[in-house]
């Protein structure tokens, strides 16, 4: 912010010198070069921050993906055997289908949150700061607490859910160990643990919305219901681009919850239907630092981050067609 | 954004900083006086550990032992940082899957030389341990603990329904029976667990029992597709077909140990190392026992032990060896057996045995003369992987164990050839 202040301030300053006056140009670009200086001199630490910890690592990653690892350090080149290896193994593939579907399912929580946010917004909601603690919990809790409190929840013989069932007659099934349901099960809890986020988000966004667009719509005869779908929606658009865009980068980067669901390391592939949940970054994990195979563990992460570029640009084209931006 | 930023130059500042600071100790504070590092991954034992220090110190006045605890979890991650990066602590504790894996990149010290120099007798350790530390006929460590299996059972269960306790020579046929009268679908009670995530108190023992093998001793073929191999395979399956079993999901949702606790499961197989636990349970404390696993073509059981070895690049090689030999002594292991796991040293076992006498336990001590080494390779981990990826599909009965072996040993011998 400063910078540009500081830049406006000198345009400015040059824009009011009289015409006549002769210009001292070699001067001014001194002047220039050094305030360019500064400018660098500011960003530097974010600048070197982020070229140490992300933007060198990114591409020695990409290095290593063409290379076999020692098992203490130490590596071959071995340029692109690692992805031919990628593209032929049955894992990898299913714990992409597996990621992509996960994905899928957690898109679901925008419109829930829309839903939730609208419902929270009324005028004269009694209690919105306690649903707002409530909604936003799951967000601030730590994600193995609530991995283990739903798998309690799951639990096929002791769980509270087949016990509810139970009630009505119904058999449940053993949620996270069932192949049929396993992915299912965890995008309800990954959905559940996002909404509270998203809802906060979307709840800035409709109280952006400037009152004349209802007073307006109340006028012309709209009901809540059609000023919530010719209103609300549309200029809430894109927020819901932005959580779009998040949810599904963070979709794809799944680890934690399956690594705490399906059980951690080794014995998470004693679980059934762990050939369900395995996701990608979980493959990179099982790779990288259980059976020491770190060159291939590179290749299935670049391929990762390839794909998350992929979407997000996907997205971004396909913008055009729904975000409305007032 | 901002914060991370922040957060990072500050990162960046201690990084930069660190070689600044700890250049400035240099050998010319190192006078006599040394410390030793010895990592530890077991946070109960650790206070043993730092007596075990304190008692060498006694008599190495210039050696301080700095004993370094990390959780399980991280001890190889951080282990395998530090060795590669060349600062590995002198002395660590190493296990049977990972040691071929260090000795064989350079990581840690042949011990052999020692050995003979201060004429330390090797048999008063249990074979298969001494033998799981030695590579290329070289010895690299020396056992500190071991660890056999037993069955465990619930003495409750078995006088609900009448049947007699297991006797100590008593056979698969006999185990296989008793799990069928234990069963009782109205209770919610099986015989047994058949578990799929613990080789080392599970298949393993039922493959050597039946006469297979997991890994050939030269470590470079699969024995899953040895019939003999498969047979100690459907043992277990078969339990969970005829129904003496939990099935693999409901083993999956509640593990067979918290089953055991609850009073689900009549037998199950363990190890020495559940005593702790055994013992701290309300629920168990009065109500279980154990008895050596049953026999079936031959008596087998898995048998493990942890050593303690020295850095490669120690700069202290021989006060790490003398403190490793120290560890390995008979009054080391008395120490450790009052208050850890079973000492490895022959004849140091009575006061372990002595400090539940609730419990059999001299039936772990007994099984170590019918002991099998723990199966290992190179990379142990890697095939460790696909034994679960495999036989998973045999365990819910998806595929038959016959072709889930015979898979698992094409896919192990793939990843045996790399090595």
């Amino acid at each position: 912010m400063t910078l540009t202040t500081g830049s406006d301030a000198a345009r400015a300053r040059r824009d009011a010198t009289p015409q006549g006056e002769p210009r001292r140009v070699g001067g001014r670009g001194r002047g220039r070069a050094i305030e360019a200086l500064w400018g660098y001199a500011f960003i530097a630490p974010t600048g070197i921050g982020l070229a140490v910890f992300y933007l060198w690592p990114i591409l020695q990653t990409a290095y290593f993906s063409m290379t076999e690892w020692g098992f203490f350090g130490g590596h071959t080149w071995t340029g692109f055997d690692n992805y031919t290896r990628l593209l032929r193994d049955p894992e990898a593939g299913q714990a992409l289908i597996n990621t992509l579907g996960y994905t899928a399912l957690g898109l679901v929580a925008i419109p829930l949150a829309i839903v939730f946010a609208a419902l929270l917004n009324q005028k004269g909601l009694r209690g919105v700061g306690v649903y707002r603690t409530l909604f936003f919990l799951p967000v601030v809790t730590m994600p193995v607490a609530v991995a283990m409190v739903w798998r309690w929840l799951y639990n096929g013989d002791y769980g509270l859910i087949n016990y509810v069932l139970s009630l009505a007659g119904v058999e449940g099934p053993s949620w996270v160990a069932d192949p049929a349901t396993a992915l299912y099960a965890l995008a309800v809890v990954g959905i559940w643990s996002s909404l509270g986020y998203n809802l906060i988000i979307f709840l800035a966004g409709m109280q952006a919305i400037p009152r004349e667009y209802y007073e307006a719509a109340q006028i012309d005869g709209a009901g809540r219901i059609t000023q919530f779908f010719r209103v609300t929606l549309p200029l809430l658009s894109p927020t819901a681009f932005f959580v779009s865009v998040i949810s599904v980068i963070g979709s794809l980067q799944l680890f934690d919850l399956v690594y705490a669901m399906a059980g951690s390391g080794l014995t998470a592939r004693a679980n059934p239907a762990f050939p369900r949940l395995q996701t990608v970054v979980h493959l990179f994990y099982d790779r990288a630092f259980v059976t020491n195979d770190r060159g291939y563990a590179a290749a299935i992460v670049v391929m990762l981050f390839l794909l998350i570029i992929a979407m997000t640009a996907v997205q971004f084209r396909l913008q055009r067609r729904w975000v409305h931006y007032a | 954004m901002r914060r991370s930023a922040r957060f990072g130059a500050a990162l960046l500042g201690v990084v930069l900083g660190v070689p600044a600071c700890s250049g400035g100790e240099g050998p010319g504070g190192a006078q006599d006086r040394i410390t030793l590092s010895y990592a530890v991954w077991d946070n109960n034992q650790k206070p043993v550990m730092e007596e075990l220090g304190r008692e060498f110190t006694r008599t190495h006045p210039n050696v301080t032992i700095n004993v370094q605890f990390a959780p399980w979890t991280d001890y190889w991650t951080k282990l395998r940082a530090a060795a590669g990066g060349g600062a590995a602590p002198d002395v660590f504790w190493m296990n049977g899957p990972n040691f071929r894996l260090y000795a064989s990149n350079g990581m840690i010290r042949p011990l052999e030389e020692e050995i003979v120099r201060d004429r330390v007798d090797l048999s008063v350790y249990p074979r298969p341990l001494v033998d799981l530390y030695t590579l290329g006929g070289e010895h690299f460590g020396l056992p500190k603990d071991m660890d056999t299996i037993g069955v465990w059972y619930n003495k409750t269960l078995f006088d609900a329904r009448g049947v007699a306790y297991p006797a100590n020579d008593w056979t698969w046929a006999d185990f296989q029976t008793a799990a069928a009268r234990l069963t009782d679908p109205a209770r919610g009670v099986y015989g047994t667990a058949a578990m799929l995530g613990g080789f080392q108190e599970y298949q393993y023992n039922t493959i050597a029992q039946a006469g297979g093998y997991v890994i050939s001793p030269d470590g470079g073929k699969s024995g899953y597709d040895d019939p003999k191999t498969i047979a100690g395979l459907r043992f277990w399956t078969d339990l969970i077909k005829a129904g003496r079993s939990p099935d693999l999901v409901t083993m999956t949702d509640t593990l067979p140990l918290q089953l055991f606790e609850a009073g689900k499961v009549a037998m199950y197989w363990g190890g020495s190392w559940n005593v702790a636990e055994f013992s701290a349970n309300e629920y168990t404390r009065d109500r279980v026992d154990v008895a050596p696993l049953p026999r079936g073509e031959r008596q087998a059981t898995i048998i493990h032990g942890v050593a303690n070895v020295v850095s490669a690049r120690t700069e202290h090689s021989e006060q790490a060896w003398q403190f490793v030999k120290f560890l390995g002594s008979e009054r080391a292991a008395g120490i450790l057996g009052r208050r850890g796991p079973i000492p490895a040293y022959t004849g140091t076992q009575g006061s372990w045995v002595s400090a539940h006498p609730e419990f059999r336990l001299r039936t772990f001590v007994d099984a170590v003369a019918y002991g099998v080494p723990y199966p290992v390779s190179v990379n142990t981990a890697a095939w460790n992987e696909a034994e679960l990826t495999y036989l998973a599909r045999a365990w819910t009965g998806e595929v038959p164990v016959e072709k889930a072996a015979t898979d698992l040993a094409a896919a192990m011998n793939a990843l045996l050839s790399k090595e």
